[in-house]
């Protein structure tokens, strides 16, 4: 199999070469990828739809049919993740560990003994956790606030600043994994819930396309946001930058709740009982 | 467009990717791809592609590290090749 | 010719650059025998894929694709579509992206769903367990 793996680079690889060869050069502003359309977005996106930032511009109002397939993409993956690894537990489970805290003492609870009710004294842990957990519980703890407020900033100013509604999202995923990663995933769940999670997957979707049949029903096409103006009381290039920010609200957060649902199968394999 | 830091930062991308591909522990392996993210990430800034590079950095260097510590911590650490 | 390849290649060296990450993606998803491996070899293909569209991108003397000076009013300056880096690879790559991460996780759940099933993750073991079922 390598021989044949090898083969198969080197040939591919030297047609590339060539192929290399005959590309314009590096940096040039007339190849062809910057003339047709490209030229229209930079110089008519600001006097069309009043916002600086132009990949965000393109990426919700020009190109938003793309954007909204993005979205759904991601919620399929974070429903197939689900259905492949997601099992339910419904029987007696196996030995368990305990701590007692005052002592320190931990508890090996085998298949069928009486469990400790969680209270002061004890808490369950999971079989791989280590005593020295001090610093990164602190640090989690002081770090979070200030992680979501970064998502929620990322995300409002996706028109002025690079950002927008995914990297915001991921960012505020992030902040819920790290939570997850420092205490326990089954504090995280309860917390935010699974089902929690599918809900806020499948709205930001339905804000997304949503907002697109608000304006075929307000008579114009679908994800034509100069509809909404009569709706929102501004003239139709504002509510077009409106517009970009409703759509990015949702796809923000569609994408941090997936993170978090791919997060909490993935780490569990589907048991959701111990984590990372 | 500083082409020396350029050429420097994609030596080092394609170092990272022969090493994420070449180690046998695998979770060395995925923490040189999240290397490797990152200097991509830095390669796309340098061209001028902040929306690009801002996207990889979340993403690549963030989740995708922690998606494939969780699965190989579920799956084995040491492979035959 | 000799003259002639040595400044193709130094002023196209980014392409070739994405030429040799390709080829290391390739390789990976076809020769090696572990599982976690070849999804490696898949993401290192997905992003040298999206380097040669960001590099098609970029302009000599040009700034980043925000417009300076646009935050009061509409812009009233006029702007010339030289000065700023083409936006339109950009948006592509960012739903690719997307689309990367979203990949990564389901294959990383077919993995781990292989493991829980054959008790490992080499290729050759795989199929010669479903040989001798």
């Amino acid at each position: 199999m390598r021989i044949i793996g090898l083969l198969i680079v080197i040939a591919f690889g030297s047609l590339l070469r060539y192929g290399v060869f005959f590309f314009p050069e590096w940096g040039d502003p007339a190849s062809p990828p910057s003339l047709h359309v490209s030229p229209h977005y930079i110089e008519e996106a600001i006097t069309e739809t009043a916002v600086p930032n132009l990949v965000t511009a393109v990426l919700a109002d020009y190109r938003g049919y793309d954007t909204m397939f993005e979205t759904t993409v991601i919620f399929a993956a974070g429903l197939a993740c689900f259905m492949l690894l997601r099992v339910l537990q419904r029987q007696v489970p196996e030995c368990r560990l305990y701590r007692h805290i005052p002592t320190g003492i931990t508890l090996r609870i085998e298949k069928g003994g009486k469990l400790p009710t969680e209270s002061g004294s004890f808490e369950r842990i999971d079989s791989n956790w280590v005593p020295h957990d001090l610093i990164i519980k602190s640090t989690s703890r002081f770090i979070t606030p200030f992680l979501q407020i970064f998502a929620l900033y990322v995300i409002a100013h996706g028109h002025h600043s690079p950002g927008g509604g995914f990297q915001g999202g991921v960012i505020l995923g992030a902040a819920v994994i790290m939570y997850a990663i420092s205490y326990d995933l089954r504090r995280s769940i309860q917390r935010i819930g699974e089902q929690a999670t599918a809900v806020l997957g499948s709205s930001g979707v339905l804000i997304y396309a949503g907002t697109g049949a608000l304006c075929m029903v307000l008579g114009a096409a679908f994800l034509d946001y100069g509809a909404l103006a009569g709706l929102l009381g501004v003239d139709p290039v504002m509510a077009r930058s409106h517009g970009i920010l409703i759509v990015e609200i949702g796809v923000g957060i569609a994408v941090s709740a997936v993170m978090v649902w791919i997060y909490y199968n993935l780490s569990s394999a589907g048991r959701h009982d111990e984590g990372l | 467009m500083i082409w020396e830091l350029d050429f420097i930062i994609l030596t080092l991308v394609i170092f990272s990717g022969i090493a994420a591909i070449t180690v046998q522990d695998l979770l060395s392996a995925a923490i040189l791809f999240g290397a490797y993210s990152f200097m991509m990430c830095l390669l796309w800034a340098i061209m001028g592609a902040v929306d690009v590079a801002f996207t990889e950095a979340t993403v690549g260097a963030g989740v995708s590290t922690v998606f494939f510590v969780a699965a190989v911590f579920h799956t084995t650490r040491n492979s035959k090749d | 010719m000799g003259v002639e390849l040595f400044t193709d290649i130094a002023s196209k060296y980014n392409y070739l650059g994405v030429v040799i990450l390709v080829m290391i993606g390739l390789y990976a998803m076809i020769a090696k025998n572990n599982l976690v491996k070849k999804i490696i070899g898949m993401n290192i293909f997905q992003t040298a894929i999206i380097l040669f569209y960001v590099s098609t991108a970029a302009k000599r003397g040009a700034t980043i694709p925000i417009i300076q000076h646009g935050h009061n009013g509409h812009g009233h300056e006029v702007i010339h579509a030289a000065e700023y880096i083409n936006p339109l690879p950009h948006v592509l790559m960012l739903t690719a992206i997307v689309v990367s991460v979203a990949t990564l996780g389901v294959a990383l759940a077919l993995a781990v769903k292989i493991y829980h099933q054959y008790g490992t993750l080499e290729e050759d073991e795989i199929r010669g367990r479903l040989r001798n079922r």
